[in-house]
């Protein structure tokens, strides 16, 4: 005899201890600490920061621990509680330059002023299983420079200096910058609102489209102009006092990408750019973000729109991991109200199938569908 | 870090409240005309409900009763979900009870009892672009509606007769509203689209992760498409509800075992225990009373 199946409250509290219990883990070992997630997974938490866009390490760590570490989880309960915050203002934008730089290195001029600086790099590592991790052996102290007080000259102002490439774009005087997360995109998208959503972008997504288009499917002929990686002041224009005040540092990773234009009726051949800022350090997605960036600027520069990564609306609107996280998701909800609806519509068409053909041809299946 | 968790009456703040009434207002101004609003993220995924819920959290007041159903249940795992979860951000009152729920929040059903003035239905909507599927560009879509160019959608039920002899579409079955837009129902089977017309309860329709919000007003004309020589009709059921006996419901295919048992039973539970509690039964029911 059914019964109908009651409990479904019951089974989400089981469901959701069950969970706890996993997350946790094995109880005779140690909890791992939001401090140790944020000193010593410090990459997962830039990831998490930059796609949730909301900078706070601390929030971040905790997702990453409450999702056990399954990232686009983690990014998903950070974005939902900066959601809840209001939004008292808008920031100076931050200036690179003045960046106090970690890591900066250019593919375009072998030395140029400021230099190269690897920094924390993965580049150049030999990717061999290191043993000696296996136990906390003790590490021994960087080399640090001293502090240097001066602005790093950006490689896109050196080439600008000759007038070799594009300007920073501009945007009239009056435009108030797009904020995504309070306004619903209308598509075309002004190039701010289209940045704001590559840098919250999933890197996975973004790492593939900017891939096609080295090979082949929209190329734009990309150099790395320059990528750094640093501390830039946040500031914040005080109406009352009539100046700006810093609100802090934060670290951020930039992509310059240099790319080829020939040049058409309204503008001399130059060179033109891709553009990618993230919160963190996260030189993947800059990269991604500066190369997807360019190749959405195809109809600005009368390209011929004819690969996935030109396509504005199909990047922009498929580029958010947590809405296509849900959606591919849902699909495990329950949906028998429209399958019954389905099943129906295909008995009626088999059964006229079966009387104008004969039903004997494929008698099992037909026995197994009633 | 620590007071993490301080949240406003039904969890959005008032502000995004105010955003969110804007566009619904909006909404039933233009009956059927998809209105873009700042979705929020919500704290369950999108594809879950997140229209409907931020739909709800903006109209919802104290003094009102709450019913979420999915497939027409209760009970099932999302509706108990997005239940629970007004219980604890608005400490609403909530039902199962369909005549007695001020705003019935759903997925997938229109409940089977008549909804009177007064009462509001929320839809959860995850494509709201009822052309979508012949055009996937937003840009391109928008332009048919403001042109009412909806030749492409008759076209497509045209094949789908000149094909198969039905029109292939059994759910999502697109409407047009007041004679003018074509909406999508959200995926409530076609056997519940005769219901939306002339309802005299108010239609709101959320779809949070394509941030539109479309409505049908109280006793607006919601007509299914269809050609005069193949007239829209609903789905019908050969059995009635095994355990109610209800006819002319939608019904849920229950698999018994594996040698092809099957029963089928109202999609609408509370509609199904209200007949049981007024004495219907339908024949497995009554097998068991007998049996008992």
């Amino acid at each position: 005899m059914y019964v109908a199946v009651k409990g479904g409250e019951a089974a989400i509290a089981n469901a959701h201890q069950l969970l706890a219990d996993r997350r946790r883990g094995d109880r005779s070992l140690p909890a791992i600490s939001i401090d140790q997630i944020v000193a010593q997974l410090g990459l997962a938490v830039d990831r998490v920061m930059a796609e949730a866009s909301l900078y706070d390490r601390e929030l971040a760590a905790l997702a990453v621990r409450q999702a056990r570490g399954d990232m686009i989880e983690a990014i998903f309960i950070l974005r939902a509680y900066r959601t809840t915050l209001p939004r008292f203002g808008m920031s100076v934008p931050v200036d690179t330059a003045r960046m106090k730089i970690e890591r900066r290195v250019s593919a375009t001029y072998k030395d140029l002023p400021g230099g190269q600086l690897l920094g924390p790099t993965f580049d150049y590592t030999h990717r061999l299983l290191d043993p000696s991790l296996l136990t906390d052996e003790p590490v021994a102290e960087p080399i640090r420079k001293t502090a240097d007080e001066s602005s790093m000259m950006r490689v896109s102002d050196i080439l600008a200096g000759e007038g070799l490439i594009e300007g920073d774009g501009q945007m009239p005087e009056d435009h108030v910058p797009g904020d995504l997360t309070r306004e619903p995109l209308e598509f075309p998208l002004n190039r701010d609102l289209r940045l704001q959503a590559l840098a919250r972008g999933d890197e996975g997504f973004l790492l593939a489209l900017a891939y096609s288009t080295q090979r082949g499917y929209a190329r734009t002929h990309p150099f790395v102009g320059e990528v750094r990686i640093g501390e830039v002041e946040v500031e914040l224009d005080i109406p009352e006092l009539g100046f700006a005040v810093s609100l802090g540092r934060v670290q951020v990773t930039e992509c310059q990408m240099v790319n080829q234009f020939q040049g058409s009726a309204k503008n001399p051949p130059q060179f033109t750019r891709g553009y990618g800022l993230v919160f963190g350090q996260s030189e993947r997605k800059a990269m991604a973000m500066s190369l997807v960036d360019r190749a959405l600027r195809a109809e600005e520069f009368g390209e011929d729109i004819v690969a996935p990564a030109q396509d504005e609306e199909f990047v922009i609107s498929h580029s958010d991991n947590v809405q296509a996280t849900g959606f591919v998701e849902h699909l495990k909800l329950p949906h028998y109200v429209d399958f019954q609806a389905e099943l129906d519509l295909v008995r009626r068409m088999r059964a006229e199938y079966d009387a104008k053909f004969g039903a004997g041809r494929d008698g099992n299946v037909r026995e197994a569908a009633e | 870090m620590t007071d993490l968790a301080t949240y406003n009456f039904a969890y959005l703040d008032e502000q995004t409240k105010r955003m969110i009434r804007r566009a619904i207002l909006k909404a039933i101004s233009i009956p059927g005309y998809q209105v873009p609003f700042a979705s929020r993220e919500m704290p369950m995924p999108y594809g879950w409900g997140t229209g409907g819920v931020q739909v709800t959290a903006a109209i919802l007041g104290p003094d009102d009763v709450l019913k979420v159903i999915d497939q027409g249940a209760d009970d099932t795992t999302n509706a108990v979900s997005i239940r629970a979860f007004f219980q604890k951000v608005a400490n609403v009152a909530v039902t199962t009870k369909t005549r007695e729920a001020t705003i019935i929040q759903t997925r997938h059903r229109i409940p089977e009892e008549t909804l009177t003035a007064g009462q509001t239905l929320v839809y959860q909507v995850p494509i709201p672009e009822p052309l979508r599927f012949l055009e996937p560009r937003e840009t391109e879509t928008r332009k048919m509606h403001a042109l009412e160019e909806y030749g492409l959608m008759h076209v497509k039920l045209y094949e789908d007769i000149a094909r198969n002899g039905h029109i292939a579409t059994t759910y999502a079955y697109p409407v047009k509203v007041e004679g003018r837009y074509v909406m999508d129902p959200s995926p409530t089977p076609k056997f519940d689209n005769p219901k939306m017309h002339m309802s005299e309860a108010l239609q709101l329709f959320g779809a949070g992760r394509e941030k539109r919000i479309y409505a049908v007003p109280p006793y607006t004309e919601v007509v299914s498409l269809d050609f005069e020589d193949h007239p829209f009709e609903i789905q019908h059921f050969d059995k009635p509800c095994a355990l109610c006996g209800a006819e002319h419901v939608y019904l849920d295919e229950v698999v018994l075992d594996d040698k092809g048992g099957r029963m089928f039973v109202c999609s609408d539970t509370d509609h199904c225990e209200d007949r049981r509690e007024h004495g219907h039964a339908g024949h497995l029911l009554a097998q068991q009373e007998a049996a008992e």
